[in-house]
């Protein structure tokens, strides 16, 4: 299976984080346990380890983002990795130049990593198979794909308030269709072996033959919702929307929109998340997104840690590939 | 101070990868009690009370647990993971198995014992004093360490020590534990050995 997933060495470590999608449980929870280790630097005085220190990580944001960059750059930082933040839409690919001219040239100054986030769907598995083999490139979002650091500080956030997987139902509201946050989520529960997936959004929101992700799906918020563990609000991605999916964003608030009262009906420890930004009153009430089962800021500095652990994980990884090609050290 | 158990473990059976045992469980008691007379000297001594106990993960924690409770000690143990300090990851990457440092007290302008297993190369407590320097300044460190052995690399010696070992490059001491503890002996696996002598990661010197 190694041999044939681009994201793993030849002996199945880490090399590049592109999608949850073909990874093992062991190497999941892997990522989660390593994340665990890395929530702690948060506390020291000085909130850095020395661990990828000489190491150059390249943010390569071909779309906008705020969490996501600003998470990363402090996730690499805290590593001791020094960043460069290329907003690409006002440098070199504006006057002409080539994504791979782009690559080449970051390369020629020893860039070891890109972050990379994209507006098509498979920009990030582009540009590993066409990166120099010392460099490691970790997906940030591309098109509807995958967003592979979030489905895993997700998963980090329901681990470290519900334990085990086995037993967990989680429902995800919203606009599935267009979500590669959900599409790294759904993945990431199967592979983790979550006791049921749910999905709950209107019929137009929804991929056609969404089942054969491994989910039930519902249209009724408050069903959809009974006895869940965990609650997860998904963004209405207007941007990606093309045509009239929706009437308006006050009758998806109307239907869809997460309330205290229709949360009622989820178990009563059951905590609530949402990826940000969110869009108050549209996706999701102010009184449960400040609410006390809401875990949306815990998601955000778990975030650092989980992007902490991948960094780290590929960038040792790296090393470990030339020190099997050397052999040198007995 | 009393002198430290000096030994050159027998070498008949050094041929042998499979761990045997050095120092049994009722050994390792005697050499932590000597090492607890040992550090209420030093604390009295140096006028160091109270003073703070961190342990390194995981040999480390164990030896520290036993002293801690023999010294009475009012405030929690500390314990530390060197791994994101270990100047071998662009080696061999990361240590598959991190636990979370946990300092309950603040080490700031506070005296230290800094408590670990199997001194060898000194890589793990250069790592170890980093790990501490980031989580304030503290006012003195001293170092109490199970067992000792030769193969320094850098110039690092414990104040406090349990057992001495001398023993050959292609072989290694480390403590099997927590209940009981018991110090084995084995060559250093041929295909895992370390650049520069450093000490396999285990449960006697985690990989600095």
């Amino acid at each position: 299976m190694s041999a044939t997933n681009p994201q793993l060495d030849g002996q199945g470590n880490l090399r590049h984080f592109l999608t949850t999608e073909g990874l093992s449980r062991a190497l999941l929870i892997e990522i989660l346990d390593q994340a665990e280790g890395f929530l702690g630097v948060a506390q020291q005085a000085v909130k850095k380890v020395p661990l990828c220190r000489g190491k150059v990580v390249a943010n390569l944001f071909f779309e906008t983002s705020t969490r996501t960059r600003t998470t990363f750059e402090l996730a690499a930082k805290r590593l001791s990795a020094d960043v460069l933040n290329l907003n690409i839409a006002t440098s070199a690919t504006s006057k002409g130049e080539t994504l791979l001219d782009t690559l080449r040239n970051l390369e020629a100054m020893h860039v070891d990593m890109f972050v990379v986030r994209h507006a098509s769907s498979g920009a990030a598995h582009f540009i590993a198979a066409h990166a120099n083999p010392h460099v490691s490139v970790i997906n940030a979002g591309d098109g509807r794909h995958s967003h592979p650091t979030q489905g895993m500080l997700d998963m980090f956030t329901i681990r470290r308030h519900k334990g085990d997987f086995a037993n967990l139902c989680v429902a995800i509201v919203g606009d599935i269709l267009h979500s590669r946050v959900a599409r790294s989520q759904i993945s990431a529960l199967n592979a983790l072996g979550a006791g049921e997936v749910r999905v709950i959004a209107p019929r137009t929101l929804i991929p056609a033959q969404a089942e054969s992700l491994g989910v039930r799906v519902y249209h009724d918020l408050r069903e959809g919702v009974r006895d869940a563990d965990v609650v997860i609000m998904l963004r209405l991605q207007r941007e990606r929307m093309s045509g009239a999916l929706l009437p308006s964003a006050h009758e998806y608030y109307q239907l869809f929109g997460l309330t205290e009262e229709r949360l009622s009906t989820a178990k009563p420890d059951a905590i609530v998340m949402h990826p940000g930004p969110i869009n108050r009153g549209v996706e999701m009430d102010s009184q449960v997104a400040d609410g006390p089962r809401s875990v949306i800021l815990e998601q955000v500095s778990n975030g650092i840690a989980v992007r902490m652990a991948v960094i780290a994980m590929c960038i040792g990884t790296q090393n470990l590939g030339s020190q099997v090609a050397g052999e040198t050290d007995v | 101070m009393t002198n430290p158990q000096t030994s050159t473990p027998d070498t008949t059976k050094a041929h042998s990868t499979a761990p045997a045992t050095w120092k049994d469980a009722s050994e390792i008691d005697a050499a932590i009690a000597r090492m607890a007379d040992d550090l209420t000297a030093m604390i009295r001594e140096r006028g160091i009370a109270p003073a703070l106990m961190i342990g390194i993960h995981s040999g480390g924690v164990w030896v520290a647990e036993r002293l801690h409770a023999l010294l009475g000690l009012a405030e929690p143990l500390g314990t530390l993971d060197i791994s994101f300090y270990r100047d071998d990851f662009t080696r061999i990457g990361m240590h598959p198995q991190v636990r979370p440092s946990r300092l309950p007290v603040a080490v700031e302008d506070r005296h230290l014992i800094l408590v670990d297993d199997v001194l060898q190369t000194g890589r793990t407590i250069r790592a170890a004093l980093n790990v501490l320097f980031d989580y304030g300044r503290p006012k003195s460190v001293i170092l109490a360490t199970l067992a000792e052995r030769d193969g320094r690399q850098l110039p690092i010696e414990p104040n406090v020590v349990g057992l001495r070992a001398r023993l050959g490059p292609e072989e290694q001491i480390k403590l099997a534990g927590p209940e009981p503890m018991t110090l084995v002996r084995a060559l250093v696996p041929k295909r895992r050995r370390r650049p520069e002598g450093e000490a396999p990661s285990g449960a006697a010197e985690p990989a600095p």
